[in-house]
């Protein structure tokens, strides 16, 4: 039985069209290769598996990581920025209004900082198997989606507690999700690759997600920067995310409008170079990384 | 379709020498670089004259260039036919490597062309991704998609992995708690049971133990039988004989030759015999000249022939008592024997400049067909021992030990002298 079934087989594996690859040295120009991406789907499965299993394996609390990081930075921001700055927060109580904010800036720090070290993280991967390696900055990127997802849990709690109810706005988290997810993996694309040949990155990354906090309306609102600064600060592609999950949450601002779509096209911008500049660094990973 | 699978024209591949040391750099030196650019540019000119009209450069910068790469693979063509079994010898750093990394498409080459119809499948080195935190099973998934597998025929194939790998009562037990052996076999269970077209092996093999070799080998045959198309780099030379039908010799980069297994391997053989020896290596205080290894009863060296070890040096000092050190090891780098030339005699002292030849004669070679390596330690009279830089390597001439048969790694590397006796013979070989 067990022949036949492997000659049945075989016969439908000859049926099928063996694919051709060319093997040539590196051009200027790749090609992006989301079709071959989309073929290596299940290895960004496991992987992104692979990453949130491994995470707090060997430690005491566990998954509990997931909401303390978040909270704490909550009761701090509350504590300083809430109590004793008294920065204002669009008639929100502070501390819903800025884990609100936390949840979409943690999310985008921390697929931010994994991204960029994923490759040089994997090296062992790289230098002795081929696939695509776009699928490694993006797992790392999927990975932070599960942190999210426990520490929303804990803001919709607070909420309760708070008696705030969410609008049809709500709707919209979905897509915003997506959209902070995008902008962690565009910089990530860009640092990953930068990476694998200049060390440096490493060390600049904390340096360049404490800032880029600052630069972002999660400590305050948006609505404190002075007019004449708005157009260079919704450059930052996090203001439309930060400001769009308040706007889907808690309905402030009114209503996320000009800088949603900045975000969105900065993202685009940075998403298409980031892609481009990472295919084309690939080539060289493995002999480099 | 065609029935060639891997076709290459003119591949190779540059690599910048020292590469191992400063693989990846830091942003200070680009700015470094970049900011004395401009006048290493003007002091270039200046060194070379005016004319650099056409673009080209300069030969003394050329030459640099050439000085600063290696090229790992040179211009190597070559064509398999669909379903072959090819074998891959050459020494260490010959380039094996490099083109099989180039044809798992890991690395680009520098120049020429492949094509590879079918997927490919390669196992570079055993347990790649494997993650210790991982249970067995989530590994053999992990593994198997980071190979290239789907997950349905990852699943579809898992109980015949488990089963190879003999680990069918720890699948759920993280593998960090697997001793070595069911680690490889678990590992290269996977990747042993990739359906794909093109499989690339490394010499991952060398690791484990002869049963584990074996049934690594009984595999691959098995996957050969199947029709499918097989690059396989060895030191193994008899598993190589056993399986492959052809085999590709690799030499500083270049293909020197292709075509049926053993005799290609008999032509690699005798070139590793003929050179490689002479080369004079330099150790902090000699220069060794030659290491020679002989039988004194035949033209190559054979299990139980009388064999002598010569060894020639030059101390650059003068040593009051130099000695030498003579180890002989496996492929592997397995320590099976060694002689101290003080343990027989005492050496004159030497002056430096003056030759030193020293060397031992072995009554009856123990070891048994096969490849292996001498290394050579000198001690240079202050109690030190200097490890010669270089592998010696050699082959113990495959011929008939024990009767008929071809030994192999199932008998170990030691040849016994031996005869057989019994209540009741009624022929005795050994005569």
């Amino acid at each position: 039985m067990k022949a036949i079934a492997d000659v049945v087989h075989t016969i439908r594996r000859t049926q099928l069209a063996v694919p051709c690859f060319r093997i040539e040295p590196s051009t200027r120009w790749p090609s992006l290769g989301l079709r071959e991406l989309w073929e290596y789907r299940e290895l960004l499965y496991f992987l992104t598996l692979r990453d949130i299993k491994v995470r707090y394996k060997q430690t005491v609390l566990g998954a509990i990581w997931v909401i303390i990081q978040p909270l704490f930075m909550m009761l701090v921001f509350s504590l300083f920025f809430g109590k004793l700055a008294h920065v204002p927060s669009d008639g929100v109580p502070y501390p819903v209004f800025s884990f609100c904010a936390l949840l979409p800036w943690q999310l985008f720090a921390q697929s931010l900082t994994e991204s960029s070290n994923s490759l040089v993280g994997n090296q062992n991967l790289i230098t002795k198997v081929y696939f695509p390696r776009l699928v490694v900055p993006i797992s790392a990127v999927l990975g932070g989606l599960v942190d999210f997802a426990i520490s929303f849990v804990m803001l919709l709690a607070l909420m309760i507690f708070y008696g705030i109810v969410p609008g049809w706005q709500i709707l919209a988290v979905p897509a915003l999700v997506l959209l902070a997810v995008m902008v962690a993996l565009a910089v990530g694309l860009w640092l990953s690759a930068l990476n694998v040949q200049y060390r440096d990155v490493r060390y600049t990354i904390n340096f360049l997600v404490q800032f880029w906090l600052f630069a972002t309306p999660v400590a305050y609102p948006s609505s404190i920067v002075p007019e004449r600064w708005r157009v260079l600060y919704g450059l930052n592609p996090m203001v439309g995310v930060v400001d769009g999950f308040r706007w889907a949450l808690l309905g402030k601002p009114e209503s996320p409008g000009l800088p949603l779509l900045t975000s969105v096209i900065v993202v685009l911008l940075l998403l298409a170079g980031g892609l481009y500049y990472f295919r084309r660094l690939e080539q060289q990973f493995a002999d480099i990384v | 379709m065609s029935n060639i699978t891997i076709r290459c024209e003119g591949l190779s591949k540059r690599y910048r020498i020292g590469a191992t040391y400063e693989r990846y750099k830091a942003l200070r030196d680009v700015i470094t670089d970049a900011a004395t650019a401009p006048f290493r540019r003007i002091r270039g000119a200046a060194r070379n004259g005016h004319g650099n009209s056409n673009g080209h450069q300069a030969p003394a910068a050329q030459a640099a260039i050439d000085n600063s790469y290696i090229w790992a693979l040179d211009d190597v063509s070559f064509e398999i036919p669909t379903g072959d079994l090819v074998g891959i010898v050459g020494r260490n750093g010959a380039g094996k490597s490099t083109l099989l990394r180039i044809l798992s498409r890991i690395t680009k080459p520098t120049r020429g062309r492949a094509e590879v119809h079918g997927r490919v499948g390669s196992l570079l080195e055993v347990g790649t991704g494997f993650h210790p935190e991982l249970t067995g099973r989530e590994n053999v998934y992990l593994n198997g998609a980071i190979l290239g597998m789907r997950k349905s025929e990852i699943s579809r194939k898992f109980d015949e992995i488990v089963s190879f790998a003999e680990v069918e009562k720890f699948i759920d037990t993280p593998v960090k708690r697997y001793s070595t052996g069911m680690y490889m076999r678990l590992a290269f269970g996977v990747a042993a049971h990739m359906e794909t077209e093109v499989l690339i092996v490394d010499e991952v093999l060398a690791v484990g133990d002869a049963q584990f070799q074996k049934k690594c080998f009984q595999r691959m045959s098995e996957i050969g039988r199947h029709g499918r198309t097989i690059l396989f780099v060895s030191h193994n030379m008899s598993a190589l004989r056993g399986i492959c039908k052809q085999a590709l010799v690799i030499d500083r980069g270049k293909l020197i030759a292709q075509g049926e297994v053993n005799h290609t391997i008999d032509q690699y053989l005798a070139q590793i015999g003929d050179d490689g020896q002479d080369e004079s290596v330099e150790t902090p205080t000699f220069t060794v000249a030659s290491v020679e290894i002989r039988s004194e009863s035949s033209p190559v060296v054979k299990t139980f022939d009388p064999v002598r070890i010569s060894v020639k040096f030059i101390p650059k000092t003068d040593i009051v008592e130099p000695g030498l050190f003579v180890s002989i090891l496996t492929m592997e780098s397995r320590r099976l024997a060694s002689l101290d030339f003080r343990d027989f005699a005492t050496a004159a002292p030497v002056k430096a400049g003056e030759v030193c030849e020293q060397g031992f004669t072995i009554e009856s070679f123990p070891l048994l067909p096969g490849f292996y390596q001498l290394e050579i330690h000198l001690r240079n009279g202050r109690e030190l021992f200097e490890l010669v830089p270089h592998a010696y390597q050699f082959e113990v001439a495959e011929t008939q030990v024990y009767g008929g048969r071809k030994l192999d790694d199932w008998f170990g590397r030691v040849g016994l002298k031996a005869r057989a006796w019994g209540s009741s013979l009624s022929t005795d070989y050994t005569d």
